[in-house]
């Protein structure tokens, strides 16, 4: 009998052991004294070494002017961060501070209510710093759920002595573009390099032939359902597309190439242009891993205007990158807000010089040293009639999936340009029921 | 001992950590897979419950039967290419020289991760720089094709470095199976004047059937659920050109933000996976002499 007991202790000894080792962590995050604050954000310290340097600068300031909270730090990169705060927020446990896009990824957090308003925090004398018009794209039924800290616009870069060696200008008018194209590909140099398999890369150049041919509102009025996707100019920019592609316009395998690797063949002297966002900007100025003279030799164009199109030139593709969002159930929500305001106040100052970000707050350009290409690019955020949201971030996620396969399928010329628009209108027809 | 074995309690206690674990980390999750797939959810909001109707979308959903398409033909290759793998471990295990070396050299894949696979082949299929394309160009041919861009080729120029990867693992099992049968068999086989085609078809696969049926088994539900190269490959793409079941269920969860919908889709490839390997241990039960 005692045998008997003896084996029975043994055994859940066993038992109970592999238990405990399961929890034996959880325990000692709670010794420190004073609130911590959990924040999530994107940038590794490899891959985006400044961005990550000026986030500790500012984590350790505001830790000392605010004794007593200490901020926790969990860094992800994009992907793996998006999947992370996917399966977080349908467990409700989202970190009291993270990272969010804007418009059509931010809705279901907002409508979820797990993102708090941060409109008090705006209030509170935030408001007149951001670039107008920044802010509205993390609003939702009014109210606004995220603070954004980049802005960005999409100009077409181009190598000048590619376009030099072939006596090329830059390009106003669309007819002069496709002159560049012709002349370019008949010398057998990629004209443009794109990489496809992203696909948000070619709706880049679709947005654009789109506000070039119907201006700046039929996009976005399709979308937002005052408007057809249906639109002729919608129609007529997916033809302008494809003959891009028959022209030979961009590099081959574009579909099945993705954004870094075309990007590699325009750095490395192979494509004549390329058009991306402003967050490529360090790659043509300050980048030390970049050849000097590449950097030297690179410069952008606005892109050229249409014959009897209704967009003027000044009209960009852009808009709000990332910002930052307070978790609705957070524990420490008013530190957590403070935190944000402070995190945006000294974004501000030291992305762009740092960092080469372009803030979603005002740059004063005459205050700063900074590379041309930067003083241009400010100078013309300033002038910007327009900013077209990326299609991909103003459809809701489900649309923007099938926006961005047909996108794919359009390039590969497996679909009509009347089919396409239907398609989109199909899909976001569905969405509004 | 045997008297703590017989003890029905303490046998429970000694499985209880693994049947926990499995309960957690499989069972549950599965039933829940099915729970979620009856209702509408964008994985953060408030659940929906919608009935059957996530399921009968699917049965609509040409996308969807696309995906499953491509998925039954990653597997048929992925089978046939088992035929190949047996001929290798048949010559293999036949003692030539340098078996042990070239063994060796076809479980290198294996122990390369998916990623790193994926970024080499990629490398390779480069639509003008790869090592592909340039032999191609050599050779003359004037356009060669983007294989990764062009979705006549897409899901091929995939299913080539699935094979390749898991060569090395059914190699090496065949190869284990084989040693395994004793020599004095294939002895006497000689001795009755056996070619050694006839050793090899009518002693060596017999004998070794039921390691066959099994890695059959692996390949085809492998394939049917596979997911790593094709995500980072092409991501499904262009336009849907490589999708396979799971990779959609994954665009549709994580991409296109409807949870309920892809816990339809995962629901499904679980159903497909049983139904599949159960066809096929029927099919080689069939085979098998009837035990008198």
């Amino acid at each position: 009998m005692i045998k008997k007991a003896y084996f029975f202790l043994l055994a859940s000894v066993l038992v109970v052991s592999l238990a405990l080792t399961g929890c034996s962590k959880g325990a000692e995050n709670e010794s420190g004294s004073g609130k911590v604050i959990k924040f999530m954000h994107l940038w590794p310290a490899g891959s985006s070494k400044q961005h990550h340097m000026i986030v500790e600068e500012i984590i350790k300031e505001f830790e000392s002017e605010h004794p007593g909270v200490r901020v926790e730090v969990e860094v992800l990169e994009n992907e793996q961060y998006k999947n992370k705060i996917k399966v977080l927020s349908s467990s409700n446990k989202l970190p009291d501070v993270g990272f969010t896009w804007a418009a059509g990824y931010l809705k279901p957090f907002a409508k979820g209510n797990l993102f708090a308003p941060l409109d008090d925090v705006l209030q509170d004398g935030l408001k007149d710093d951001f670039v107008k018009g920044t802010t509205e794209a993390y609003a939702v039924d009014g109210k606004t759920y995220g603070l954004p800290l980049e802005l960005n616009i999409a100009p077409i870069y181009y190598n000048k002595k590619i376009f030099k060696e072939n006596n090329l200008e830059v390009p106003k008018t669309y007819e002069e573009f496709q002159h560049v194209v012709k002349t370019l590909e008949s010398k057998g140099i990629s004209p443009i390099a794109l990489g496809n398999k992203d696909a948000w890369t070619g709706s880049l150049w679709y947005m654009y032939l789109a506000d070039r041919i119907g201006g700046p509102k039929v996009l976005n009025q399709a979308i937002d359902r005052s408007g057809s996707f249906e639109n002729p100019a919608l129609v007529s920019a997916a033809e302008e597309i494809q003959k891009l592609v028959k022209a030979n316009a961009f590099n081959k395998g574009f579909n099945g190439l993705s954004n870094d690797e075309a990007k590699s063949e325009f750095l490395n002297g192979k494509a004549g242009m390329y058009l991306m966002g402003t967050w490529e900007l360090p790659n043509f100025t300050t980048n030390e891993e970049i050849p000097q003279d590449f950097r030297d030799q690179s410069g952008y164009f606005k892109f050229p205007t249409v014959k009897d199109g209704k967009g003027d030139i000044d009209s960009w593709v852009g808009g709000p990158g990332v910002g930052l969002f307070v978790a609705q159930n957070s524990e420490v929500k008013e530190e957590s807000k403070k935190f944000v305001k402070f995190f945006i106040e000294k974004w501000g100052e030291q992305s762009v010089t740092k960092a080469g970000v372009i803030p979603a707050t005002k740059v004063d350009t005459d205050k700063l040293d900074l590379p041309k290409l930067y003083i241009d690019v400010l100078n013309d955020l300033n002038q910007a009639s327009n900013i077209t949201l990326f299609a991909d971030v103003q459809m809701s996620p489900s649309v923007a999936e099938t926006h961005l396969n047909l996108i794919q399928s359009l390039y590969g010329n497996e679909i009509k340009p009347k089919d396409y628009a239907k398609q989109h209108e199909t899909a976001l027809k569905n969405e509004e029921n | 001992m045997n008297q703590v074995m017989a003890n029905k309690k303490v046998i429970f206690l000694y499985v209880a950590p693994a049947l926990l674990l499995v309960l957690v980390l499989v069972y549950i999750p599965i039933v829940l897979t099915g729970y979620y797939g009856l209702m509408k959810w964008d994985g953060i909001g408030e659940m929906e419950f919608i009935g059957l109707k996530n399921y009968k979308d699917l049965i609509q959903d040409h996308l969807f039967w696309d995906s499953v398409y491509h998925s039954f033909l990653l597997a048929l290759f992925s089978a046939l290419s088992l035929i190949g793998y047996l001929m290798i471990s048949i010559i293999l295990a036949g003692n030539i020289k340098g078996a042990d070396l070239l063994r060796k050299i076809y479980l290198i894949p294996m122990l390369l991760a998916s990623v790193v696979i994926a970024q080499l082949w990629m490398k390779i299929y480069h639509p003008s720089n790869g090592i592909l394309n340039h032999i191609l160009m050599k050779l003359g041919v004037v356009d060669p094709p983007s294989w990764l861009a062009d979705p006549r080729f897409t899901l091929f120029a995939i299913i080539i470095p699935v094979i390749w990867q898991y060569a090395g693992f059914y190699i090496l099992i065949y190869y284990a199976a084989l040693k395994n049968i004793p020599e004095e068999i294939v002895e006497a086989a000689k001795i009755d004047g056996a070619t050694p085609f006839q050793i090899a078809t009518r002693i060596k696969l017999p004998l070794i059937k039921s390691v066959i049926i099994v890695t059959i088994v692996l390949a085809v539900v492998g394939s049917l659920k596979y997911f790593d190269l094709i995500y980072i490959m092409t991501g499904g793409g262009p336009n849907g050109a490589s999708e396979v079941m799971a990779s959609y269920m994954y665009n549709q969860a994580f991409k296109g933000f409807n949870f309920g919908y892809a816990s339809a889709v995962g629901f499904f490839l679980l159903l497909i996976c049983l139904v599949a390997t159960y066809l096929i241990r029927k099919l080689a039960a069939t085979g098998q002499d009837t035990p008198s």
